[in-house]
């Protein structure tokens, strides 16, 4: 079931399209800098941001630093919220249950799809704007080295090791999205109800992020660690926030999943 | 094949199903008979572990239901409530990927068994369109090939002829009868009479949850021991046949007797002109009809 999960999601034709959608808004923004050599200064703006203009290789993750917060999410969401909901809707839900395949591996298969997709996803908007950054943006330091966050230098093989591992920090930082989105897909039998339910948890998480009265509740929200992947270039790495990110995470998966398989597992398929 | 007992199942404060017991035995052809809305529906999904019951024992091919769902279930084929196909991959895709689905079948083989099931419901097995452009008789057509991919020991089929034409109902009517030829029990849920009589060995039928008849089709439409004639003579005729006139009508008498062909003798060698006559049958549907309401 995950192989035929796996493989139906990169048949898909939504798939495609909404990776593709992922990849605009970081190549206009690529673009815009391109042309107007504006940067925002240092310290505002999306991580990064301010880098790129001298040296276009770090653009990665400035382009990740701008999917992350609301296209990658709201990508996740919709898809995820699609999964079971998705298939009650064209009525094929009853016909994997009386294959049969169990439920629970049906939502397990889904949500490693989901996973998959967003290993994709980032991955490919990773390479998209590394070719935009060198195409586009400065060339950099002609020794290769590359200036961390911090102030000191990092070689390149430091750099492509700290790359891929916050490709890893950010689809980790999706599951939790996943989870939500899987947990309202099990409740409804329209995707976009529960791609929107989602969406308006994670805009309900950034507004009470900005709050001050909300400080007290602000470590548990599911977007607080997201951006935490900026401190993989530090040197050397805080890994405070990065491992409470993982953690916090790791808690939305187990309570949501959890949660998503305990309706679905004992609920009457109607659809 | 199949069996319940005090099947049950509560929504909320409705009853859908209650305290149902069916008995389908190997081989029949049963016709599950019920309004809309009486819980034929409910009742399919709950032989197949899709709704569960809040009440009552089910007993599918001999293994409890749905405990036994991962043995029982590769051996039923089944159409709930309309076909259901990803909208985007075409037919034949479809019957892989749900073939795909669950690891009892390989792969080996696979394309050859999709091919004969789509001839066999007499789908093109060459049409590489996606099913969206499909129309509603065709994605029937599918939804059944998918139940029979696996050539399944029971069929369990929720309103099949939905959206044919006459034409495909028949065809689809002489597909069940030649699978149930060849050995394969038939639960066929409908709400049409017409098509239940045509096919139908046994018969249960459903009224407002409850089991209101459940026997086969030849005990229900027995002869009743009457005849029919049409006379223009009725007057006569009557005179002729005396007491075991049990109602005349004008040109029409119902006579006690088990023998038309003795009666016709009678009336004819008398010159009574005999324009039709034959048994008395009750219709499956007048049968229905008063189960209902007696219940």
């Amino acid at each position: 079931m995950i192989r035929l999960e796996l493989i139906s999601m990169l048949r898909r034709r939504r798939t495609w399209i909404t990776i593709v959608m992922l990849n605009a808004l970081p190549t206009i923004v690529a673009v815009l800098l391109a042309l107007t050599d504006l940067g925002p200064r240092p310290g505002t703006g999306p991580p990064f941001l301010s880098a790129v203009l001298t040296d276009g290789t770090q653009y990665p993750l400035a382009a990740l630093a701008i999917v992350l917060p609301l296209f990658l999410p709201v990508a996740v969401a919709v898809i995820a919220g699609d999964a079971i909901a998705g298939e009650a809707q064209t009525g094929t839900l009853r016909y994997l249950l009386i294959r049969p395949v169990g439920r629970t591996r049906l939502l397990v298969a889904k949500l490693v799809s989901v996973i998959a997709f967003v290993l994709i996803a980032v991955v490919i908007v990773a390479a998209v704007a590394y070719v935009e950054g060198r195409l586009l943006l400065g060339s950099g330091d002609p020794s290769g080295t590359v200036t961390s966050v911090s102030g000191t230098s990092l070689t390149q093989a430091d750099m492509i090791q700290r790359t891929l591992l916050s490709l890893g920090y950010v689809t980790v930082m999706m599951l939790g999205v996943a989870a939500i989105a899987l947990m309202f897909s099990t409740f409804t039998d329209t995707g976009i109800v529960a791609a929107l339910g989602t969406v308006a948890i994670l805009i309900a998480s950034t507004v009470l992020l900005g709050l001050d009265a909300a400080n007290a509740i602000q470590p548990y929200l599911p977007t607080r660690y997201w951006l935490a992947f900026v401190d993989l270039f530090r040197d050397p790495i805080r890994w405070t926030e990065v491992l409470k990110g993982l953690g916090s995470q790791a808690a939305y998966l187990v309570v949501f999943l959890g949660a998503a398989w305990a309706n679905f597992s004992t609920k009457d398929i109607n659809s | 094949m199949i069996r319940t007992s005090g099947l049950t199942k509560r929504f909320g404060g409705t009853t859908a199903v209650d305290d149902l017991d069916l008995d389908v035995r190997a081989g029949d052809v049963y016709g599950f008979l019920g309004a809309n809305g009486s819980g034929k529906t409910t009742t399919v999904r709950m032989l197949l572990g899709l709704v569960l019951a809040t009440s009552g024992e089910i007993d599918v091919l001999g293994e409890p239901m749905p405990a036994a769902r991962q043995s029982v279930l590769p051996r039923v084929g089944a159409l709930v409530e309309g076909p259901g196909a990803y909208p985007y991959l075409s037919g034949r895709a479809n019957l892989a990927a749900f073939d795909a689905a669950a690891s009892d079948t390989s792969r080996r083989g696979r394309s050859t068994r999709i091919d004969e099931v789509l001839a066999r419901v007499g789908l093109d097995p060459r049409d590489r369109r996606a099913v969206r452009t499909y129309s509603l008789g065709m994605r029937q057509r599918l939804g059944l090939a998918s139940g029979l991919l696996r050539s399944p020991h029971l069929l369990v089929l929720d309103e099949p002829t939905n959206g044919l034409d006459p034409r495909g109902i028949r065809e689809i009517r002489e597909l069940l009868l030649s699978l149930n030829a060849d050995g394969t029990t038939i639960f066929l849920s409908s709400h049409l009479l017409a098509e239940i009589e045509q096919m139908c060995t046994r018969v249960g039928v459903l009224d407002r949850g409850r089991l209101v008849l459940q026997d086969d089709v030849t005990a229900l439409v027995a002869p009743t021991g009457l005849v029919v004639v049409h006379t223009p003579q009725v007057d006569w005729a009557r005179e002729l046949l005396g007491p075991r006139v049990e109602s005349a009508g004008p040109g029409r008498l119902v006579v006690r007797s088990d023998d038309p062909a003795g009666v016709n003798a009678l009336l004819v060698g008398a010159g009574i002109s005999v324009t039709e006559i034959g048994p008395l049958r009750v219709s499956l549907e007048d049968v229905v009809l008063r189960a209902s309401e007696s219940a």
